[in-house]
This record gives C-alpha cells, structure tokens and sequence, in this order.
C-alpha cells in the first residue's frame, strides 16, 4: 500500500548525514538541474500537478509562475515548517530522518524560480529538528553544495533557519512573512488577483517542508513517473500521519487514492483494543469531522473528501473510538483555536471564545435548547468577512460537530 | 537606558544574523531568543536593548514579543514542564497525567513550586500527535508518556 517517494531514506540509520544521504541518492538531481532552464524546471514540476502539502493542495508550478521574470527585485524562497495543526506531524520526520532531501528541493525550487535565499521557518518548540537542518545545512556548507558556486556551477544559493516562537497562526504564510519580518504573526489582506507573496516588497514563494521535498522526484525522474502514482487531480503521494485510537499511529506515506478504511484498519492495525470506530477528522483539525458510517467509500484525496462534506488538508488524521465524547472533542478545539486566533478580526477573536464558553457551559449540565442557536450565530458571524481563512474553518467544523452528533449534545442538555 | 547587554557570543550571532536577511528588523526574533537563552526570561530592560539594536521603539518589541507564547515575560522555574494538552494528546490521557503532575507538585497549570525547581504549563499541539501524550521539559520532547515515566523523570529531576 506505501510507495516511498519522499520517506525513501527515513529508516536507513544517519540518512541524517550528508555521507549516508549521499550514498542513498541525495543531491543527485542537481546535475541534471543544473542542464535545465529554470523555465524547464517549473515546466516540469508543473506538468507533474504537484500539489501543496501545506493544507490548501495548491498547485505548486503554478504559484511558481506567479514570480516576475527577470524581477529587478531579488526574490525568495520561504519553507513553512510551522507544522501547527493539530494532528500534523509529517513535516518534522522529513527534518529529522532526511534533512538533505528538504535541501536538494530547496535547491531545485530556488533554481526554477530565481531565488538566490531561502529562509525555512520551523516553529520555536523544535529545537531538535532545528539543530538537525542546521547541521545539514553546516555540511552541505561544507561540501560546496550551498554557497556560491554550487558544485561549480553558476549559481549561488543560501539557507537560513527561522525559529518561530510558539504562534499556531504563523503557519498561515502572510502571518509567517510578517512574522519573518520580525513582526506579529498577523495574517494580511488577500490581494484581489493572482500575485506572488512577498517578503519586504519582494517576490516570494512560500511553499510547505514536504511539498519541497517531493521536487527532487520529479526532476529525477521526470513528471510522468510522479503521475504514475495518485489520481488525475491529486497526483503523486502524501505522509499521512494517523493519530489518536488506532493499534499503530504514524506517518505512512501513500499514493492518493488509497482507500480511507484499508488504511485505518489495515496499515494502522485497526481502533485500539478491539473497540469501535465512532469518528474521524480527516486532514487535521481545521477539516470537518466525519462519522464512522461515512468513510466506507473515501479514498485520500482532495476529490474524494471534497465530495463527503470534509477535506484532504494536511492529511493529519485523527481517530475516536466509540467511548470519545464529541462535546468534549469539541470543546477542546474550541480551547485551540479561541488561544491561537490572532485577535485581529473581532468575529474571530469573540467568536471563538464565545463558543467555548457555551460548550464548557453544556458539559457542566447546563445547557438549554437556545444553546444550539448561540453556536450556529457565531458560526455566521465567523464565516463572515474575516482577514485569513481560519474564522471560516472553524465555524464549518462547528457546525459539522453540531449536525453530525446533535444526539450527544442534546443528551448533555436533557 | 537599558543596563543588558548581548554576551560576546550573541554579539557575534547577532552580527552574522545581519547578512542573512534584507532587512534588520527580521533580527527581532532571533534577538528575543538570544535573550531568552541568555537570561532565561525576557525583561523591559532587555527589550529597550533589543530595540537599541533594532532601531525601533521598545512598545514595538513588547508588542511583538508578547504575542508569541514562547517568549518568556517573566522568570520560571528550573524545569518547565510544558504538557500538550491538544486533542491526540486529549485522546490519549492526557488530563490524566495533568492531574498526576499537578498533585505531585502540589501546583496549578500555570504555576511555580516554591522552590523555584519546576514550571508547569499547559500547551496546544506540540506536533507529536503520533507519539501522544507528550510533553516538554525545557528544550527536550518526551513522548509515549505514561505515568510511570513521569514519575520516573520528576524523581531524577528532583534529585
Ligand atoms: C491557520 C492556518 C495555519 C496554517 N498552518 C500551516 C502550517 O503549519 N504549515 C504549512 O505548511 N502550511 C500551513 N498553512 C497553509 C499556508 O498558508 C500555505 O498555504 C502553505 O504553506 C503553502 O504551501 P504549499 O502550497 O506547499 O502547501 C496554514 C494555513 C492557515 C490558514
Ligand atoms: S480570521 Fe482570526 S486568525 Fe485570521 S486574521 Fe482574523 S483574527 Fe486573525
Ligand atoms: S495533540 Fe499533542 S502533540 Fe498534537
């Protein structure tokens, strides 16, 4: 069922270090790189309909293209290891067992579209993983792999780490550029058309850990052996990372398409001691939950989910078991996301927190039947005109909550 | 005028850190780290520094410095204990091991022993949903938490 594109090297013991990485192919695709136009590259990742595995599935060569030629304006490469999602944890497997491959995407992606410095943005409470990239980064310093001159090629390339400092809302990409630029991490307003981000006013392109470590594939072997695997709008693979009550979480990489419950009960050995499935949150909190009774057709892909009421997102998914209480599950989202909301919009900041009291007021048994109506008015308040997409995700979870286990919170309510 | 200085070491990071970005105000932080490790807190004093160095006013580096939970307005305790208390984590006791901790320290979330030997804090999705529960202790992850290991750990810790 798995197909190591990406987690290739991650049981091979020191694939960590730029020798054993070596040996198992890293850096190999910068030859070839290196004979290519950048046009041919972006060509290339585009014709491969790579897709963003930041949460949004964008297409990458696309949003490559967004970059101005030959822009009199130096322009960037930022990597949005933020990994703040609740359910995610993909991208710091990449940093930890194969930090090269992230380089020799970093590498080929900065090529394509004209980048001289790349910035990776990791959230501060990795220190591990930090200090992993940073000694990659120090050997392939080194080794004349980063620098000037690549491998005696002309072109110059650098690598920066950014720490976070603990703000989930940092992993949207204009709140992580402002917070590159030293700043809070508040999200910016959307431009009304198509337009590369930027960084002090300059072109950028921010693109997720593991969307950049799918690159180096592509450009080896070419975007049909990409296509091979996946389906014809999510082509290609993705690490889905299982959590919660399942016999075996973990990050498996797989082919979209693969079929949800095979997954579940196969690869994952199935909900833990013997107990029933009751739900599952699909593609990290911020997607709306499904019941047990509606998987049995979903395959992992932005298709697929799209069609069941729910989304792919960052393929984080996260398993209940029959015991678990949705008020309570919900509830401790409502506590995340009321934390984490920037504050800057007052839908968003009230919004959020006005929910979570409601709940915690119904798992204290004194809830009334008006409850039900408070929620769903926030969650109208909140799909209103907010500046990013986090107020909108939450009130569709909300109601996905309420409309798919009434049951619950009316038992709550008596 | 503030009376905080960047050690020889963070002088030189802070210096090398320069050339990396197109703009110093990207050093903000990078720099509120130098002092977090420096000083195991970030003071005002710090702060009116930290814009010295930046050239802004010391409101903008509190403003940003207090929206970013990591950032530590005041001192805590030798050992902080930052437990995820997020939905894996939730599913897999979570709550438990909170109430465990908070019964052995004879602490709330949010508090320090007197002592001064351990911080207990509550934090949102540490990224370790696969390995839930799971928990910091200063810079380090510990993951697959049980109570036994905890209590394994405060014992050594306490030592
Ligand atoms: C609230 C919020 C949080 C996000 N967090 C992350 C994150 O932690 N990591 C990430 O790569 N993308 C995150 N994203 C998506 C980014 O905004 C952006 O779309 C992504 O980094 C683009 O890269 P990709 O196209 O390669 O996926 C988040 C978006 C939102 C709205
Ligand atoms: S919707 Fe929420 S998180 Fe997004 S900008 Fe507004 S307040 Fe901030
Ligand atoms: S929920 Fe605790 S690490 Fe993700």
């Amino acid at each position: 069922m798995m197909v190591k594109l990406v987690s290739k090297n991650f049981e091979i013991p020191n694939a960590h270090t730029l020798e054993v990485a070596r040996n198992h192919g890293r850096y190999a695709s910068l030859e070839k790189l290196f004979t290519m136009s950048p046009d041919a590259v972006t060509a290339e990742v585009e014709k491969s309909g790579l897709r963003g595995k930041g949460g949004g599935g964008a297409a990458t060569g696309e949003k490559w293209r967004l970059i101005p030629k030959n822009s009199d304006k130096p322009v960037y490469l930022v990597i949005n290891a933020d990994e703040g999602e609740p359910g995610t944890f993909k991208d710091r497997q990449i940093l930890e067992f194969d930090p090269h491959l992230l380089l020799e995407g970093i590498i080929n992606s900065s090529y394509a579209i004209g980048a001289h410095h790349a910035y990776v943005y990791v959230r501060g409470e990795y220190v591990f993983w930090i200090n992993r990239l940073q000694d990659a980064i120090d050997e392939a310093y080194a080794a004349g792999i980063l620098g000037e001159n690549i491998l005696g090629h002309d072109y110059a390339l650098h690598v920066t780490v950014h720490k976070g400092a603990g703000a989930y809302i940092c992993g949207e990409k204009t709140a992580l550029l402002e917070s590159l630029e030293g700043k809070r991490g508040h999200p910016r307003l959307k431009p009304k058309g198509k337009e590369p981000e930027w960084f002090f006013g300059n072109p950028t392109v921010v693109n997720n850990v593991e969307t950049i470590a799918s690159v180096p594939y592509i450009i080896n072997e070419g975007y049909e052996a990409y296509r091979a695997y996946g389906t014809a709008e999510s082509p290609g693979t993705m690490l889905f990372g299982i959590s919660g009550q399942v016999e075996r979480p973990g990050v498996y990489e797989l082919p979209y398409g693969t079929s949800m419950k095979e997954v579940i009960y196969t690869l994952c050995g199935g909900i833990k001691n013997g107990k029933k499935l009751k739900a599952i949150i699909p593609g990290g909190s911020s997607v709306q939950i499904l019941r047990a009774d509606e998987i049995e057709d979903i395959t992992l892909d932005y298709e697929s989910l799209k069609a069941h009421g729910s989304s792919l997102g960052t393929g984080g998914m996260i398993v209940m078991d029959e015991e678990v209480s949705i008020p309570e599950v919900m509830k401790n989202l409502f506590e995340f996301y009321h934390h984490e909301s920037c504050g800057q919009c007052t839908p968003c900041r009230e919004g959020t927190g006005w929910v979570d009291r409601i709940l915690a007021k119904i798992l204290a048994g004194k809830g009334t039947q008006e409850d039900f109506k408070i929620i769903l008015d926030a969650c109208d308040m909140l799909n209103g005109k907010t500046i990013c997409v986090f107020a909108p995700s939450v009130a569709f979870i909300a109601q996905s909550y309420i409309q798919k286990f009434r049951e619950e919170f009316e038992a709550l309510i008596k | 005028m503030s009376t905080f200085l960047f050690n020889q070491d963070n002088e030189e990071k802070f210096s090398a850190l320069l050339e990396r970005y197109p703009d110093k105000s990207s050093l903000m932080l990078p720099s509120l780290w130098m002092v977090q490790y420096q000083e195991g807190w970030i003071s005002l004093d710090a702060m009116q520094f930290v814009a010295k160095k930046l050239g802004c006013s010391a409101m903008d580096v509190y403003s940003v410095a207090s929206f970013y939970s990591m950032f530590l307005l005041q001192p805590i305790g030798t050992h902080h204990i930052q437990l995820c208390k997020t939905l894996s984590c939730m599913l897999a006791g979570a709550k438990t091991l909170q109430e465990h901790l908070q019964n052995r320290l004879g602490i709330k979330a949010g508090e320090t022993t007197k002592d001064g030997k351990f911080t207990l804090s509550l934090v949102e999705c540490l990224g370790s949903c696969g390995t839930s529960p799971c928990m910091r202790l200063n810079d380090d992850y510990i993951e697959n938490l049980t109570l036994e290991k905890l209590d394994a750990l405060l014992e050594e810790l306490s030592k």
